[in-house]
This record gives structure tokens, C-alpha cells and sequence, in this order.
């Protein structure tokens, strides 16, 4: 599946991302069920779906290879029962993998010791959970200050930062407020925040807004997009939502029944989907604010421009002044030079849903 | 029926099967039953074969009491300090010195504990809640009897703490070690819950003497139970996302435990340490056969000299009290259930906690004026009153005038009832029963929950006491399903008419924290000792669970279930008996074993009033302080208890993955 999208991915014309690997993992198996870790070293880390149903075995996570790299913003996703929440706790080593490895900055954490997993978990990694997970008996401070104060902080200096991160999740005024006392939004502000106030490298997202009303959901959305533009933060996010994937994914990995069945942008989901499991999500997307001017895009053959516009640029960005102009417009690189162009036509005929072979990557 | 088919469907074998080996089995044990002359030995244990665990234990304690009277020595030495501070603090005065140079620092006054009731039932419950727990005490200080309740009351404040920490430890213990909960904890906590009281005082009394410390050990022994169960609940229930979160903050096992868990579970802890009060209150009366003193002891004095008024005194004393810690303790629980809300914080102590420093400052100030005014030290005999003679005059009137109707219920009671069912219970073959038993744990469970079953039954049978056995199971019997028959209509009514759930709770809700001792009172005054005094006394206490568990088992019934009858077309009846009675029959039927459990405990405190079965014998042996009978005796009253709640455990397990 892997080289598959890696493939799809330089077919697209995306440039290599040459960003560091932050967390990677390397054909990750969690099975539940008596005997598992001798089932699968036996097979040497391979075995098919009947085989793990054979030997009565429920195989949550199942070969999993994946890597995010540092700043992006990397979603699983997957409805319920596909292995999404068991593979990122596989990942935070909440859950113990049945096999494989896990690594981070390229050390095994599967090997590391106790103590020193305690460690990373304390100052590199952050976690905000699906139903918040606040301390009921803390106030918003006492919580968001709770993991410093673990660490063996001083009482002035965690909640000075502290305060610091409610600040920043816009929280001030509601320090000496208790979780219940809050709406659903504010106690995950709450959750973000104590997450945050470690300065984690890596910030796991376990399906941080499916407990919130939709209205809230979004401006969540929006808070999370305008926390990670300032904090450039390596993300691991849950949803079984894949609108919600859509909006925040720089790459997208869907899950079904432990596996990963394809990994790429969204752009490259809506485009190439790998199955028709993957299709069946990307139908009903809005392609115009998901596809690019590179997915559109087509040799020059030599006609006046309207406008030029990046290769990364969404469709529906320009979608309105390229009809109106009536003319194709240049897709320039970051040195001004036309590598293609979009026509009006092929715009049209992506909002109106008509597909011409060969009009897309 | 319906277990027989449950069970067939579970083993695969058709219900015809069972139905011959259940006839098979019955007219074995009939045959046996009519043979009874020449199946002696079948139906009665020969004497000769009667193990000696009796005089094994008493060798056993004999030992204990005079190799590690070192032990006891220091135990009873240590845990006297705190329980002699409480005691002089509440009840008696601090005496420094002898002779002539005595000093006596009073005890707090009456005036100041009832300030401090009063002020904190406000704090955790507001002015009506304040009125209530404030009232009771100056009820307890009018009536007279304020010295005994705070006799009691202290005891109680030393035991509960320990009771707790004791639980909180041992539960911990048992949810990090799923070995120790299956193979120690659980066991431990079944025997502990089903050994009657008084089998607790027989050993505490070998080992400590007639003093309050042994009935505070005991009394820490019973009550810790909930505690334990209370502290593996909350820990288990604590969700899984915050276990999660206090891993991924880098807590270490002990930050986790202490600063995530426990705090999480703070409100089902606090709901253990309302029934540790509870349980603590109802053993502490019991206790005052060992030397406990207080209000127990009160009531025992006047029921063995029958002077009813001041017994029934006594006991409306111990009513009062348990009424104000229950509900104080409730208020607490319930405001940890609700969650914290946020307050502007005063860094001024007395700003803080102004109730808290108002009840030290009254509490200081009254016992100094103490010292000065005997009123504040001493409630002033001028202003106590006593219902007693009220009482006894009541009890007179009803004897006089209604002795020939209750006579008459008594005796055809009695003649009708209660004696032809003893002569088959003991009658019964104690081979029978166990094969019997064994034979439905098999087809509930399988063939441990039989083996335990049969074993358990043998074991009554082999240390001698059968007779006694089954003399407990019929009164038992009788009065349980007495209570049952009373209590499950009044839970189905209850469920259907909210009006008359607001008026069963509140009544159900106090006979419940009322300890066992204040049951017998009033009945002992009408119907004097007996076994017909027993049954009543049994059946009032036990009816608390048949009524609750019936009402909530129909309440809870899915709303949309009972749509989807009324759509389909269901009258009211065929809804009621269709859809919400199958339903809530698992949750009747585990209110049917709690019945039963509490009938059993309170059988045999009934051993007071003259009852001939096991609880009479550990009484006998408490009196006598012959350990090994007492021991033996009180096992296999436990037993009697396993043995009833296993099998309908099974039964109830088995409806509800049928129901699912």
C-alpha cells in the first residue's frame, strides 16, 4: 500500500517533503487474544486477515507502516472498530504492540526503558483526549498546571505557564472555574491547553472534537488550524470524521479493520483513491477546495493568460475570477516561471462534477 | 420453570431432560424423607461421625491467647490511646493525676456538639439539613441519653477512620492484584459479610477482653467491607481517557494512583464511607455485649430486665444518631457526586471556612463556660424529660385491651405456620439437601458452583449442627418470603405511581440505616420473646431490598421499549406483565437475595429473643466465651448466607445473558 501512494504521490508532482521523520511506525501489530505474540514472530511479522481470524485472534491494528514528519499535520482515519485509537496509543506506547517497531527520531520506543519513556511522555509528547479527561476535582489552572506539577514544578512557575496557555486557548477569567462548570468547547480549550503546557514536540489528537456540537466542532477546527500556525507542532490527529480530515490534514492515513489502506494528501485521496472504500468517503467532498491548480493543470499550448496563480493553490480560490476572465490562467513556481495552466473549461467541469478522462492528475 | 429452560438452552440439553433429573432427584429425597427410620444416618449425621472443628478452633485460640498475649496486649495498648482520647473528649472527663491533686479538664458540652451538628449539616447541606443533624443531637441530650450516644458516638470516630484507610489499602491492594482480589480480597469480603455479628464479638472477646477496645476492633473489622468494595469500584470506574492522560503526563505508578485515581474516584469512595459509618453504627450497638458501653448497652440492660420504655428510649436514641451521621454523611457523598464549583478564595483562615471556625470557637467557648456553669457541662436533669413511662403505659393499654387478639395471632401463628414448617426443615434429610443443592448449582453454573454449594451444605452438617441448620433456614425461609411477599407488591406499586414512591422512599430510606437492635423493640413489647417475635422483627428489617430493587428494576425498564408495547398495541396489564416484568425480573430477584441476606444477619441477633437455632448457639458460646462452638456456629450461618447468594447469583447472571 505504502509504495503504492509514494508512487502516486511523485506522480502528482508534489516535491519530496525533506522534512525530518519525527515518528514513524515499522509494520506495528497489535492482536488481541491468547498466545498473540508468538503468532505473528512465528510468521515473521506477515500474516493475512483469515489467518489472524484463524488462530482466534482479533487483529486491531495489522501491519501498520507509516511516517509523519515534523510540522505536519498527520489524521488517521477511520470509522469505529478500524484500529485508529489502538494505533495511536500503539504510538504513545499506551497500548504495548503485539510487533513491530515504533520509533521516534528514529530510536525504537518500544526499547526504551521505564523511566525514560516517562521522561519523553513529560517533556516531548502531548495528548488531548475525546472526552477531555480533566481532573474533576481541579480547577481549570490546577488542571492545565497538573502535568508541570507532576514534574516536580515549583507552584509559581507552573502556573505562570499555565496562565500562559490559557491565554493562548483564550480561557482567561476561568481559571478558578471547576471542568463541570464549563461548556464542552471550553473543557476541551482546557484539554488543549494542559496538553500545551509541556511544550511537547509531538501532539497526539484522539478524536479532540467529535464530543462537541457541530457549530463548536468548527471553531475548533479553526482554533486548532490557528494554534498550529504558531506553534508548528508535529500532530497526530483521530477522526472519524472526514470532512473534518479534509479541512485540517496535510496527509491523510485511512484505516479499515486494523489496516491502513492508503496515505497521501487529500488532494491525492479526492483524486486517486486506492479502493473503493477510500472512494466511497471522497464522493460527496467539495473537489474544488480540495484539488489544486497542479491537479488541473496541462501543458502550455501557447494561449493568453487571464491571471497566474501557485501550484498550490485550491480550485475554489480562484474558480469565480477564472470563469469571468474567460481565459486560462498560468500556474507559476515560486520563481515567477509557468510550469502549465488551468482552463476555464477544466474549472467548469470540475464544479459541475463532469469527468473527462485525463482532466485530472 | 424458567431456569430450567434457560439452562437447557445454555447446555444445549432439552428441557425434558432436566425436568426427569429434577423428578428423579425429589422422589429420591422423598422416598429418603419417608424412610426416614431406616435411613437414619441419612437423614440425621450420626453423632460418631461429627468432625471436631469445635474443639479444634478453641485449641486454636487457647493457643493464640496464650502465645501472643503479647500481641494482644500491645494492640489493645496502642489503639487505646486514640479510643480513651475520644472516649474522655465526647463523653467522660480528661482526669489527669490521682487522689487529691486530680485535674479534670470537662469533656466538650452538650451546648457545643449540638452547635457543631447543626453547623455541619448546614455546611454540607444547607439550613434544613443543619436543623435536622442539630436537632437530633438535641434530641439525644433532652431525652437523656447524652452521655451513652457519645460513648457510642466516639467509639465510632475512632473506628471509622481506621476502617478506612484499612479499605482504601486493601481495595488497592486488590485492583493492582487481580490474583489477591480473586483468591483473598473477594472470599475475605463474602465471609466477612455473611459471619453473623455476634461470631465477631466471640474471638474479640478471647483476645481483648470485655473492653471497648475489643468492641472497637470488631466494629473495625465489620465495617470495613464496603470500604474495600468501594475503593475497587471507583478505582475501576475511573474512565479509561483519564488512566490514559495520567500516563501520557509521565505519572509515575504512585503519582497516578494518589494525585489521578483516587481523587477521580473521590464520590464512590464517599459513598463506602457512608455505608462504613452505617455498618459502624449497627456493630458498635451490637459490640456493647463486649464492653462497648454507650446506647447498646442501654437497650441490652433494658431488654433483659423487659423494661420496654426505657429500652425503647434507647433505641429511639440510636435512631436519632443514625439518622444525623446518615444523612451527613449522604450530603457529603452527594455533594462529591456533584463536582466542585468554584468560589473566590479568602487567604484569612476563618474567611475560608467560616462554619468550621464558628463551631471550634462555640465548641471552646461552651466547655470552658462548662467549667464554670454545670449546665453547659452536663445536660440539666430539669430540662430532660422521658417517654419511658409513656411508653410502658402504651404497651399496658395494648396488652390489656388487644392481649387476647394478639394472643390469638400469636399462637395460630405459631400452630398453623411456624411449626409444621420446622418439623420438615429439620426434618429433612441433610444428605438430601445437599444433593439437591449440589444438583442446582450444577445446572446453574456447573460443577463448581456445585461442589462449592454441596461442600458448604456437608460442612453444616458435619461439625454436628444440621438440626440447628435448618432450624435457621426455616425462620429464615419463613421470614424472607414474608418479606418478599410484602415488599415486591409494594415496589410494583411504588413504580407505577410516582406519589407513591415519594412516600415508600423516605420510609424505606430510614428503616434502612436503623441498626438491627431497634427492630426488635417494639415488637418484643407486643409479642414478647419468641419465635413469632423473630419472624416480625426479621421481616421489617428485610424488607428495605425487596421494595427498592422491585421499584428501581421497573423504572429502569427503556422508555423506548415500553413505546415500542404501547405501539404494538399492549394494554396497560400486557405491557406490565409482558414487557416491564420479564425485564426487571434479574434486578427483582437479586432484591430477593439481598432479602434473604438480611433476614439471615437479623435471624440471628433474634437470638436475643429466644430463638432455638444457630444464632441462639453463638450466642450461648458469646456468654460462655467458648470460641470453637461460637466460630463454628457463626460459619455456618455464613455458609447458609454463600450458599443462597451463590445460587441466586448464578440464577440472575444466567436471565440477564439471556435478556442481554
Amino acid at each position: 500500500m505504502t509504495d503504492r501512494t509514494e508512487q502516486g504521490a511523485d506522480a502528482a508532482g508534489t516535491p519530496k517533503d525533506a522534512r525530518p521523520i519525527k515518528l514513524a511506525c515499522r509494520n506495528v501489530w497489535k492482536l488481541f487474544g491468547s498466545n498473540a505474540a508468538n503468532f505473528i514472530r512465528e510468521r515473521d511479522g506477515k500474516a493475512s486477515m483469515a489467518e489472524v481470524a484463524a488462530a482466534g485472534l482479533v487483529g486491531a491494528v495489522r501491519a501498520v507502516d507509516l511516517e509523519i514528519r515534523q510540522g505536519e499535520i498527520f489524521i488517521i482515519m477511520g470509522l469505529s472498530g478500524s484500529g485508529k485509537s489502538t494505533l495511536v496509543r500503539c504510538m504513545s506506547r499506551l497500548v504495548e504492540p503485539t510487533h513491530g517497531k515504533v520509533e521516534f527520531e528514529g530510536k525504537d520506543l518500544l526499547k526504551i526503558s521505564d523511566a525514560a519513556l516517562i521522561e519523553l511522555r513529560r517533556h516531548r509528547m502531548g495528548m488531548v483526549f475525546q472526552n477531555f479527561a480533566l481532573l474533576p476535582h481541579l480547577n481549570v489552572l490546577e488542571n492545565i498546571a497538573f502535568p508541570l506539577s507532576i514534574q516536580g514544578q515549583d507552584r509559581p512557575t507552573r502556573e505562570a505557564r499555565a496562565r500562559e496557555v490559557i491565554d493562548l486557548v483564550g480561557l482567561r477569567g476561568r481559571e478558578q472555574f471547576y471542568p463541570r462548570e464549563l461548556s464542552g468547547g471550553q473543557q476541551q480549550r482546557v484539554g488543549i491547553a494542559r496538553s500545551l503546557a509541556t511544550k511537547p514536540e509531538i501532539w497526539f489528537l484522539d478524536e479532540p472534537f467529535s464530543a462537541l456540537d457541530p457549530l463548536i466542532r468548527r471553531e475548533m477546527q479553526d482554533e486548532l488550524m490557528r494554534l498550529q500556525t504558531m506553534l508548528h507542532k508535529t500532530i497526530v490527529f483521530i477522526t472519524h470524521d472526514f470532512d473534518e480530515a479534509i479541512r485540517l490534514a496535510d496527509r491523510i492515513a485511512i484505516m479499515k479493520d486494523g489496516e491502513v489502506i492508503q496515505i497521501g494528501t487529500p488532494e491525492e485521496l479526492v483524486v486517486d483513491p486506492a479502493t473503493d472504500y477510500v472512494a466511497e468517503f471522497t464522493r460527496d467532498v467539495d473537489r474544488a477546495k480540495v484539488i489544486s491548480a497542479r491537479g488541473l493543470m496541462r501543458a502550455c499550448d501557447g494561449s493568453d493568460h487571464g491571471g497566474t496563480v501557485a501550484p498550490d493553490a485550491k480550485i475554489a480560490s480562484f474558480s469565480a475570477s477564472i470563469v469571468a476572465a474567460g481565459k486560462p490562467f498560468a500556474v507559476v513556481n515560486g520563481t515567477g516561471k509557468p510550469i502549465g495552466e488551468v482552463t476555464p473549461q477544466a474549472v467548469i467541469d470540475l464544479l459541475a462534477g463532469i469527468d473527462r478522462s485525463g482532466a485530472g492528475a | 420453570m424458567t431456569a430450567t429452560a434457560s439452562a437447557s438452552e445454555a447446555r444445549g440439553r432439552p428441557v425434558q431432560v432436566w425436568l426427569l433429573v429434577w423428578t428423579l432427584a425429589l422422589a429420591i429425597v422423598l422416598v429418603t424423607f419417608l424412610l426416614q427410620d431406616s435411613l437414619l444416618w441419612a437423614v440425621n449425621y450420626p453423632d460418631s461421625a461429627v468432625v471436631p472443628v469445635a474443639d479444634w478452633v478453641s485449641a486454636l485460640m487457647r493457643w493464640i491467647k496464650s502465645n501472643l498475649s503479647w500481641l494482644t496486649r500491645s494492640i489493645t495498648a496502642v489503639l487505646g490511646v486514640p479510643l480513651d482520647f475520644a472516649l474522655n473528649l465526647l463523653a467522660k472527663n480528661f482526669k489527669f493525676g490521682h487522689g487529691a491533686d486530680t485535674v479534670i479538664l470537662p469533656r466538650l458540652s452538650w451546648v457545643g456538639v449540638c452547635a457543631a451538628a447543626f453547623l455541619a449539616g448546614h455546611a454540607v447541606g444547607r439550613r434544613k439539613l443543619g436543623m435536622l443533624v442539630g436537632g437530633c443531637f438535641l434530641y439525644i441530650a433532652l431525652f437523656g441519653q447524652w452521655t451513652s450516644a457519645m460513648l457510642t458516638l466516639a467509639l465510632i470516630s475512632i473506628a471509622v477512620p481506621f476502617c478506612i484507610v484499612t479499605g482504601l489499602f486493601a481495595g488497592i491492594w486488590a485492583w493492582r492484584k487481580p490474583w489477591a482480589e480473586r483468591l483473598i480480597i473477594s472470599p475475605a469480603l463474602d465471609l466477612m459479610q455473611t459471619i453473623p455479628t455476634f461470631a465477631y464479638l466471640i474471638p474479640m472477646l478471647l483476645l481483648f477482653g470485655n473492653s471497648p477496645v475489643s468492641a472497637m476492633i470488631a466494629t473495625a473489622i465489620f465495617a470495613t467491607p464496603p470500604m474495600v468494595r468501594a475503593t475497587m469500584l471507583g478505582l475501576s470506574r475511573v474512565p479509561s481517557e483519564i488512566d490514559d492522560f495520567s500516563e501520557m503526563a509521565g505519572c509515575t505508578a504512585r503519582q497516578k494512583l494518589w494525585r489521578v485515581l483516587l481523587p477521580s474516584a473521590r464520590p464512590t469512595l464517599m459513598v463506602g464511607v457512608n455505608q462504613v459509618i452505617m455498618l459502624a453504627l449497627n456493630m458498635v450497638i451490637i459490640a456493647s455485649m463486649i464492653g462497648a458501653g454507650g446506647l447498646g448497652y442501654d437497650v441490652l440492660l433494658a431488654l433483659r430486665a423487659l423494661k420496654v420504655g426505657e429500652a425503647m428510649e434507647a433505641g429511639l436514641a440510636i435512631v436519632a444518631l443514625a439518622i444525623a451521621l446518615d444523612r451527613l454523611s449522604q450530603a457529603i457523598a452527594h455533594n462529591n457526586a456533584k463536582g466542585h464549583v468554584h468560589q473566590e478564595t479568602n487567604p484569612v483562615f476563618w474567611r475560608r471556612y467560616p462554619n468550621l471556625t464558628l463551631a471550634i470557637a462555640i465548641l471552646v467557648v461552651t466547655t470552658l463556660l462548662g467549667l464554670f456553669v454545670p449546665a453547659f457541662a452536663a445536660v440539666p436533669k430539669a430540662i430532660t424529660f422521658t417517654t419511658a413511662p409513656l411508653w410502658k403505659a402504651a404497651v399496658n393499654w395494648v396488652t390489656i385491651n388487644f392481649f387476647d387478639v394478639i394472643e390469638a395471632f400469636r399462637v395460630a401463628l405459631i400452630l398453623n405456620v411456624l411449626n409444621p414448617v420446622r418439623a420438615f426443615c429439620e426434618g429433612f434429610p441433610w444428605l438430601g439437601a445437599v444433593f439437591l443443592l449440589g444438583l442446582a448449582g450444577y445446572q446453574l453454573s456447573g460443577l463448581r458452583l456445585a461442589a462449592l454449594v454441596a461442600g458448604l451444605t456437608a460442612f453444616c452438617a458435619v461439625t454436628g449442627l444440621w438440626e440447628k441448620t435448618m432450624a435457621t433456614v426455616y425462620l429464615c425461609g419463613i421470614s424472607a418470603f414474608i418479606a418478599c411477599l410484602i415488599g415486591i407488591p409494594i415496589g410494583l406499586m411504588a413504580s407505577r405511581s410516582d406519589r407513591l414512591e415519594k412516600i415508600v422512599t423516605p420510609v424505606i430510606d430510614t428503616l434502612q440505616v436503623l441498626p438491627s437492635f431497634c427492630f426488635i423493640i417494639p415488637v418484643v413489647m407486643l409479642f414478647r420473646v419468641g419465635d413469632v417475635t423473630a419472624m416480625i422483627a426479621t421481616v421489617a428489617f428485610a424488607v428495605v431490598p425487596a421494595i427498592r430493587y422491585t421499584n428501581h428494576g421497573i423504572r429502569q425498564v427503556p422508555p423506548a421499549l415500553i413505546e415500542a408495547a404501547k405501539v404494538s398495541g399492549c394494554t396497560p396489564s400486557q405491557t406490565f406483565f409482558r414487557v416491564q416484568l420479564p425485564l426487571a425480573l434479574p434486578e427483582i430477584m437479586l432484591g430477593v437475595n439481598q432479602t434473604i441476606l438480611m433476614a439471615l444477619a437479623m435471624i440471628i441477633i433474634c437470638a436475643m429473643v429466644g430463638t432455638r437455632d444457630l444464632g441462639q448457639e453463638v450466642f450461648i458460646a458469646l456468654s460462655k466465651a467458648d470460641s470453637g462452638r461460637g466460630i463454628v456456629a457463626g460459619l455456618a450461618i455464613a455458609f447458609i448466607g454463600i450458599v443462597a447468594d451463590r445460587l441466586f447469583n448464578a440464577w440472575t447472571a444466567k436471565a440477564r445473558a439471556r435478556l442481554g
